[in-house]
């Protein structure tokens, strides 16, 4: 097991030596008593989530461990030129999908794989949208298993969260210890709601103004992201809209103001593809906007991401990705797939039956790492009942191996305990494509356990790119 | 600005304004139950009447004591204007439009919805000055923040035309509860006890030292109404609020060919209390004449919301 202060060795890595002398420093009264402040920041400004379902408190905060995660300069240069191919990449293949299906021509990707996935939209078929971009912020999931081994657990091509625990965690950092900063040169992240706005901007459709009016779409107050909704919008300095404020006339968008109708040109929507468009999508919907998908497929308004960019994300795509960097860009993958088997195929079935026991096991529709069988991790009463599961659909099922996820130091009532993480950095495709150096780190608070969602008991940290 | 966005502010506004009211309320209230004889039951329910929430106590008077009241004012969830209610309306208001506040006014009104939470009836008991000093400083830390921190555009004049609709609506149902004792009749009793309720309107609200700055200790039904309908310089008299109140919709509605008819309600309310003394308000009716200005103010509130969407 890899732990990323301690290395494989005794000793400490180059890039955690100020963050190990500043532990042995501090001591664990100071820590833990800064860490409580911190929970108290977090409560006033209300940086929470909503747990649905779940009864008591319905505004719950994210652990935050103020141990912060520590890349050096060269491996940030590696994951971020990583992720840029993958961002690249997917697009390609969503604007193929949609077009010509190149790929799926050349017997690369499956045929059925595609035009029978749920997540593939035939309303888009023929639409080209501003700049051939579809998503337009890519969350790549990573994890780290060893000093040079970095894989991809998966993408995130719709609409990817977490990016305000990126931000707000840095804050919480800079206020409570900003010593640490003044000894560490760590590379700014706050560039990265300007970056974003310039993002939209970059796609808005050809008509609009040469200032082009963005909005944020959520679901509202009550949706479990709300909080990074508003404070995107916030930091973007552009409006934060609900379904009922837009309508369209004469295939225009329009938000209602004090002032009467304004036209919007980029929605940056925060809400699904079933909610989008109740004439095109779910007619139940109370969510959605009439006749929005009508006028962006006229060109009238962009959305972002772009419809059925689902495609690009789903868990049986994401096996053909490195395929897909070599067909659309000539490259070869700078960061790799995890090995995957795919319970459609007879060979995989068998040999993920076989060995239950030894592999992470996921639905292939499933997040939030809801629905998953780590086995290792299992009974045998648990493994026998997934088992009959995966019989009766072996096509909604996909197994990895198990893989050691590497560890960081996190404080525990004070002390500096290991525990394993995962890192998604969010790019950014516009004009360009390009990275904030920086990233959200989860945290499985759990000893032991390997399942870093916020649902499930994970926290978050401070990420650091050292500068060079 | 989008009209959600407005209505929310406007709205947030007018229940912080209502928490803070009702608090000022709760400390006069409290403050006559002190002297002794007096029937105190009587004023506490009057309160409840000001806050307009009294229908919703029992109507036989052995049915409550004042514990019921001060739950009912301040904690009771079922009544919606408690400041418990009124604070946690407030916060969704806010919570709707997170991106048209600053952090600092977040923070003033998140806080102060995390503190309700954990006040109990032992609270109201042991504490009641100090939680309703704590109430008032709440509005006082948004108003505060609002004005070091707030982009000067049409969030804000929204935010307080909200304030100072509410403050007269306040201001004017405090009268119409308490007119009785303003009566010139009641001059002829004169008295410890009369002396004890005229002042007890002008701590209502919280007049009672700026009162003293302008008639020094001289009290009168007549002067009392006057400086609570009339002196423009005290900042919950009828007149004042309605002067803020055609300042805010003048901005808002600058430049636009929209219709006009709340900025011409409001004018016309300035106008006439500009042109009218208080003698002529005792004779034409002090009652008529605050149940005609509540009737204005209600108009007054469905001509914003039509003019500026919020439907």
């Amino acid at each position: 097991m890899f732990d990323e202060m301690r290395g494989d060795r005794a000793g400490v890595r180059l890039p955690y030596e100020k963050i190990n002398q500043w532990l042995e420093k501090a001591g664990p009264e100071l820590l833990q008593q800064k860490s409580a402040e911190i929970e108290a920041i977090f409560r006033r400004i209300g940086i929470t989530f909503a747990v649905y379902g779940e009864g008591g408190d319905p505004e719950r905060l994210i652990p935050f461990d103020i141990v912060p995660r520590v890349f050096s300069a060269s491996e940030w240069r590696k994951l971020s030129r990583g992720v840029i191919q993958r961002a690249r990449a997917l697009n390609a293949f969503l604007y193929d999908v949609y077009h010509r299906g190149e790929i799926l021509k050349k017997g690369i990707i499956p045929e059925s794989l595609v035009y029978q996935n749920k997540a593939f939209l035939p309303q888009m078929i023929g639409v080209t949208p501003p700049g051939k971009v579809y998503s337009h912020i890519v969350g790549v999931d990573i994890v780290r298993t060893g000093e040079n081994e970095f894989y991809v657990l998966e993408d995130n091509c719709r609409t990817p969260s977490g990016v305000s625990y990126m931000l707000e965690n840095r804050e919480i950092m800079l206020r409570m210890f900003p010593e640490l900063f003044s000894s560490n040169a760590v590379e700014d992240i706050d560039e990265y709601p300007g970056a974003l706005r310039r993002t939209l901007e970059d796609v808005a459709p050809l008509s609009a103004s040469r200032v082009p009016t963005c909005v944020l779409m959520t679901p509202g107050p009550f949706n479990s992201a709300y909080y990074e909704h508003s404070l995107l919008a916030d930091l973007m300095g552009i409006e934060l809209v609900e379904a009922y404020d837009l309508f369209v006339d004469h295939d225009k968008v329009w938000m209602k103001t004090t002032k009467g109708p304004k036209q919007i040109d980029v929605i940056y929507r925060r809400i699904d593809d079933d909610f989008l468009d109740p004439l095109v999508f779910r007619p139940d919907s109370m969510l959605g906007v009439p006749g929005l998908f009508h006028a962006y497929c006229k060109g009238n308004v962009t959305l972002c991401s772009a419809p059925g960019s689902g495609i690009a994300d789903d868990k049986a795509i994401y096996m053909y990705v490195p395929q897909m960097i070599s067909f659309y860009l000539g490259e070869t993958p700078i960061l790799e797939n995890i090995p995957t088997w795919y319970c459609a195929k007879d060979d995989d079935l068998k040999y993920v039956l076989e060995h239950l026991d030894e592999l992470v096991v996921k639905e292939v529709h499933g997040s939030g790492g809801y629905g998953m069988l780590i086995g290792p991790h299992e009974t045998k009463e648990n493994i026998e009942l997934y088992r009959r599961r995966i019989e009766v659909n072996p096509a909604e099922f996909i197994a990895q191996p198990t893989l050691q996820l590497s560890t960081c130091p996190t404080m525990k009532d004070g002390e500096a305990v290991s525990r394993h993480v995962d890192f998604r950095p969010f790019c950014l495709v516009g004009k360009q494509t390009c990275l904030v150096p920086g990233g959200l780190t989860r945290v499985a608070l759990r000893e032991g356990s390997l399942v870093v969602n916020s649902s499930q008991g994970g926290g978050v940290k401070d990420t650091w790119i050292l500068t060079e | 600005m989008l009209s959600r966005t407005a209505e929310n502010l406007y709205w947030m506004a007018r229940y912080i304004e209502r928490a803070d009211s009702t608090a000022r309320l709760v400390e006069m209230a409290n403050r006559i139950a002190i002297v002794p004889g007096e029937d105190n039951l009587n004023e506490w329910r009057s309160i409840a009447a000001v806050a307009g929430s009294h229908h919703l106590l029992p109507s036989d008077k052995n049915g409550f004591d004042k514990h019921t009241i001060l739950r009912h004012l301040i904690i009771d969830t079922q009544n919606p204007s408690s400041i418990c209610s009124c604070i946690t309306k407030a916060r969704e208001n806010a919570r709707a439009v997170r991106t048209a506040l600053t952090q600092e006014m977040w923070e003033a009104i998140n806080n102060g919805w995390r503190k309700l939470q954990s006040v109990d009836e032992q609270d109201l008991v042991r504490n009641l000055s100090d939680l309703m000093d704590w109430v008032k400083n709440r509005s006082a830390s948004l108003r505060g923040a609002s004005e070091i921190g707030m982009l000067r555009n049409e969030g804000y004049d929204f935010l307080r035309l909200g304030g100072y609709v509410e403050r007269a609506d306040m201001t004017l149902r405090l009268l119409d509860v308490k007119y009785y004792v303003l009566l010139p009749e009641t001059e002829v009793v004169g008295g410890a006890r009369d002396h004890h309720q005229w002042t007890s309107v002008l701590r209502a609200a919280s007049a009672l030292r700026a009162y003293h700055h302008v008639y020094r200790d001289d009290y009168s039904p007549w002067k009392i109404a006057d400086f609570l309908i009339l002196n423009p310089m005290f900042p919950r008299s009828l007149i004042f609020c309605y002067e803020q109140i055609g300042v805010c919709l003048k901005h808002l509605l600058n430049g636009s060919s929209r219709s006009q008819t709340c900025f011409a309600t409001a004018n016309s309310v300035v106008a006439h209390l500009s042109d009218i003394g208080m003698g002529e308000i005792f004779q034409e009716g002090l009652h008529e004449f605050i149940t005609e200005k509540i009737l204005i103010n209600q108009q007054l509130s469905s001509e914003i919301a039509k003019v500026f969407y919020f439907e």
